[in-house]
């Protein structure tokens, strides 16, 4: 009997102590997000990839608590090893990665395969937010303009894989870095016209066949509807097809009769679309939004400037690959293989996500034991 | 005071900048949502009909399969086609009333019913299963003319792979199958899902598993615009399905023939590669089944008919049966004594038939009772002499005799491209550490001389390393693709042979083995009989493995056909210049020289001679061992 209470108190205090960090509004947004997820990928694959699917989400969430218990004192000394392994890896990949569809980017380490850009992911705007962190007292636009070079760095290597979706996701985290360290006005409008300058010559010289392919199709699917249109009108067909109120769970049949391919993964959103339909777009949408507005509040109660730009940063790119998501699918924006965080099915893409709210939640709970 | 003002300025600023980015956010949330409502309201009625009617649709073109060539151009497999009939068994209210009316038009058989209902649980709802394959003309015309009487069931045709060879390559060329779930699932990890989009059929076994990405192609698509009935309405466009690459193979149609005709009633398994390229011109594993079985699903029945007979059809012996490789051993022993410097040629040993670690201690016996004689290298080998390699065993300890042995592939696997090959196992000391938690004892190592106890070897491991000797040491990996066309740019490519290792033998010390081993095959030699009226030099080595543990008295437990000695047999040919280098294995046939060697002997003659000789080595019925030279691994316990 005593033993049997101590042990329900032993477990009791456990679990008390794994979620003693974590935010309980962020918490309750992400679990409603995997929840809609789970049933829109089982349905997806007709439960065939459910049982993966939860023990990703299982593992990934394992990873957040876990991350949560690190306290952001002792995280700023990962930003910089955690960069130049990062840096290191994608190196490796330029000089001996495996090719997979014609892009290198995939590192086989013996036992497991990595791609190290989704490593970088997290690694590029932790690195860019300690290093203005450490120059807090004095940030001139001379440290911009490092902190840039640390972004353009691996963001190169990347698009060199080639893997544009990437690369310009990686480069939009490291611009919300600078962004929200209070990078001048009149630089980003500098930037958004040099941005307008370089986009021809990226087009004629950097862009591959296939990544044009992908932006012409864009404005004309119905031009190549066997190839890289395909997805696309697929896509716009299940989610226009959902209607008002969608065909009900199970029920659409665009993925079903797989007229759309990869229905459970990057275009997990047009089944969850076609069946749920304007209304569970709304719901989701509000969802997206919820956590986002959530995370920017958590990161500005955080004390540190470190964790209030790595905050605002992971929040800004959490939302930033939502809306290219649906964007390319809904046909808005070319496909460039991004999936829908927290939706689609994948595990890397789970665990990356749910890391970084991992750090979120950390920052904003050990805000009292920080002193700057 | 300073750092404070700054760093609240900082938050201050960041506070500004975050409140602009949730505006931001929740602008370009608006435009989506506007586009959401573009979709699923305003054109919704568009889209929704877009949906009912499917109205793009792709109607996937199967690439034609390749075709498996052997090195004359003879077809091992290829493609075909025939009219199938279909039925959708949600769409039928009483499928046997369905069976008796359809039996009326077209013959159905059990075994049709039986595949129908193993194909239906393994597909998926409103999927059309085939109740009949290849119709005749007769029946497609019957069919054609009742069709109205049938809703729900279709004609249609379909492709098919036929094995003009039945059983005799089923273990070289395998089969295909219909594609499982599971194979679906390797093939999205893959990336190539996409290219099998409409295929129903997918290497399962052999060649056609390994060589899958080759053979299948890209499945291409007619892009076309359907009306509400499903009917094609406008072509939209095509995407070209390309075609799988054809193989040629290195393996000889007649001499696979040959060898699995030459096998009798026996079981066994027989390897021959080319040494001067590592190509595999034979590889029989007995018994077969007939892959065309598979094609489309076997019934229940004829599975279990494979699956729990005690011939064990389905075990590709020649890779993944493992057995004790016996006398064949020797020559690598022998090799092994003259290479370490244990023997000189001329060293010789009065051999009293039995071998014993101390005096008066337990006696390894040879396999004739009262011993050869004075034996010395050569003769070891021609007579198989037992005692001679217990002593050369013993000196030579296990360790030396596992890195040497190791060296000709024993104990590894060869690499051959096909799927599921074994390693067998050449131990050790630390091997039997690890496995058995027991130390070595010396009297294992003295058996292992004679290729008993824990030493195991696949028919391709013995073919390899017969291989080794022929060539004077350079081991090719196995080969079975010789050449293939790349259907993209119709151009042939030629397989590079690919050197595993060479090995440092002394040319001097190969001589006097490949000559001990020609000796072999002449009178006085273990497979003196299996050598009569050669036209050509070949070298061999006899081999006969215990199945079971002899009694005391040195014989056979159980008198039981499964309870027989392997036959074994290695050869290469021709001596100086060899071409074809084999290994033989008869599962309880036996004697090596009485059994085996007329095998090779045969698969020889058609290698060089394009026939076999009448009168020559004559195959035995199973039963006692006949009166040709033998030999018998005699050691008691």
């Amino acid at each position: 009997m005593q033993i049997d209470r101590t042990v329900a108190t032993v477990v009791r205090e456990g679990v008390r102590a794994a979620f003693r960090h974590a935010d309980p509004v962020l918490l309750g947004l992400i679990l409603a997000l995997l929840t809609l997820s789970a049933l829109t990928v089982a349905s997806a694959t007709s439960g065939a990839y459910l049982a993966g699917h939860l023990i990703n989400m299982g593992v990934a969430l394992v990873a957040m608590l876990f991350l949560t218990q690190v306290p952001p004192q002792r995280l700023i000394h990962f930003a910089a090893p955690l960069y130049v392994v990062g840096l290191a890896l994608l190196l490796g990949v330029t000089v001996a990665g495996d090719v997979v569809n014609g892009s290198r980017r995939w590192l086989n380490l013996g036992v497991t395969r990595i791609q190290p850009s989704e490593l970088m992911r997290l690694a590029v705007p932790m690195a860019m937010a300690a290093y203005l962190h450490y120059r807090q007292e004095h940030l001139s636009n001379r440290h911009f303009v490092l902190a840039f070079l640390l972004l353009a760095l691996p963001v190169g290597l990347i698009m060199r894989q080639p893997d544009l979706g990437t690369s310009l996701l990686i480069l939009a985290s490291g611009f919300f870095v600078l962004f929200l360290a209070g990078l001048a006005w009149r630089v980003m409008a500098g930037l958004v016209l040099l941005l307008g300058a370089v986009t021809p010559l990226a087009w004629m010289f950097v862009l591959h066949d296939y990544q044009k392919q992908r932006v012409l199709t864009l404005f004309d699917p119905a031009s190549d509807p066997l190839g890289a249109g395909y997805h696309i009108i697929q896509s716009t067909i299940a989610i226009g097809s959902g209607g008002l109120f969608g065909k009900g769970w199970g029920q659409g049949t665009q993925a079903r009769l797989d007229f759309l391919p990869e229905g459970h993964t990057d275009f997990v959103f047009a089944v969850y679309s076609e069946e749920f339909g304007l209304l569970g777009n709304l719901v989701l949408l509000g969802i997206y939004a919820a956590i986002v507005t959530r995370g920017l509040t958590l990161s500005y109660n955080a004390s540190g400037m470190f964790g209030r730009l790595l905050c605002g940063a992971i929040t800004l790119t959490f939302f930033t690959y939502a809306l290219v998501n649906m964007g390319m699918v809904s046909g808005l924006l070319p496909v460039v293989g991004v999936p829908l965080p927290l939706v689609s099915y994948g595990g890397t893409s789970m665990v990356t996500v749910l890391l970084g709210f991992g750090i979120l939640m950390s920052v904003s709970s050990n805000k009292s034991l920080v002193k700057t | 005071m300073s750092q404070l003002v700054n760093t609240e300025g900082a938050r201050e600023e960041f506070r500004r900048r975050s409140q602009i980015a949730v505006w931001g956010v929740l602008g370009l949330f608006c435009i989506l949502f506007l586009r959401f409502v573009w979709l699923q309201l305003i054109e919704h009625d568009r889209y929704s009909a877009l949906s009912e009617n499917n109205r793009v649709s792709l109607i996937p073109n199967i690439p034609p399969r390749g075709v498996l060539y052997d090195r004359n151009g003879v077809v091992l497999a290829s493609g075909d086609w025939g009219y199938a009939l279909e039925v959708i068994p949600e769409k039928i209210p009483d499928l046997p009333a369905l069976w008796a009316q359809l039996g009326e038009v077209v013959r159905i058989e059990a075994v049709d019913l039986r595949r129908f209902r193993r194909l239906r649980e393994e597909g998926r709802p409103f999927e059309a299963v085939p109740i009949r394959q290849r119709l005749t003309e007769v029946e497609v015309a019957r069919f054609a003319a009742q069709r109205y009487r049938f809703p729900g069931v279709e004609m249609r045709t379909r492709d098919w792979r036929s094995y003009p060879f039945g059983p005799t390559f089923s273990h070289l060329i395998g089969y295909i199958g219909r594609i499982s779930q599971k194979d679906k699932l390797a093939l999205q990890e893959a990336g190539r899902w996409s290219a099998y989009r409409g295929a129903q059929y997918i290497g399962k076994a052999g060649v056609e598993k390994r060589y899958e990405a080759w053979l299948h192609g890209q499945t291409g698509f007619d892009h076309v615009e359907v009306d509400s009935g499903g009917r094609a309405i406008r072509s939209l466009g095509q995407t070209p399905a390309v075609a799988g690459a054809n193989l040629t193979l290195h393996v000889d149609a007649g001499l696979q023939q040959v060898a699995e005709a030459a096998f009798g009633p026996y079981r066994g398994a027989l390897v021959a590669l080319d040494p001067t390229n590592g190509g595999l011109l034979a590889l029989l594993s007995k018994p077969g089944y007939d892959p065309n079985l598979f094609v489309d699903g076997i019934d229940a029945d004829a599975w279990r008919g494979l699956n729990e007979s005690l011939d064990r059809p389905l075990l590709n012996r020649a890779l993944r049966g493992v057995y004790p490789p016996g006398s064949t051993i020797k020559p690598f022993m022998a090799l092994a004594g003259l290479e370490l410097g244990l023997r000189k040629p001329s060293d010789s040993l009065a051999d009293l038939g039995y071998f014993s670690l101390s005096a008066g201690g337990h006696r390894y016996r040879d396999w004739k009772k009262d011993g050869h004689g004075t034996v010395d290298l050569h003769k070891s080998i021609v007579i198989s002499c037992d005692t001679y390699y217990y002593r050369l065993a013993h000196e030579m300890g296990i360790e030396r005799m596992h890195d040497f042995l190791l060296q000709f592939g024993l104990g590894e696997r060869s690499g051959v491209d096909l799927d599921g090959e074994l390693a067998g196992l050449m131990p050790n000391a630390a091997w039997k550490t690890r496995r058995f938690k027991q130390p070595w004892w010396p009297g294992e190592t003295v058996i292992a001389g004679i290729g008993q106890g824990y030493m195991l070897a696949t028919p391709m491991q013995l073919a390899v390393a017969t291989m080794a000797i022929a060539n004077d040491g350079v081991i090719y990996k196995p080969q079975i693709v010789r050449a293939w066309r790349d259907p993209k740019d119709g151009r042939s490519h030629t397989a590079a042979p690919e050197v595993v290792r060479t090995l440092n033998l002394k040319p001097e010390h190969l001589r006097l083995v490949k000559a001990a081993m020609q000796a072999v095959t002449q009178p006085g030699g273990t497979a003196a009989g299996a050598g009569t009226g050669a036209t050509y030099t070949f070298a061999g080595k006899t081999g006969t493995a215990q199945v079971v543990a002899m009694n005391a008295a040195g014989g056979s437990v159980s008198g039981s056909a499964r309870h027989r000695d392997n036959a074994l047999f290695i050869a290469f040919a021709p001596v100086d210049k060899p071409t074809i280098a084999l290994a033989v294995m008869v599962e309880n046939g036996g004697h090596g020289g009485s059994t085996a060697a007329p095998i090779a002997r045969k698969v020889l003659d058609y290698w060089f001679l394009g026939q076999t000789t009448p009168g020559a080595a004559a195959m035995p019925a199973p039963g006692p061992a006949s009166d040709v030279m033998t030999e018998e691994g005699d050691h008691a316990d």
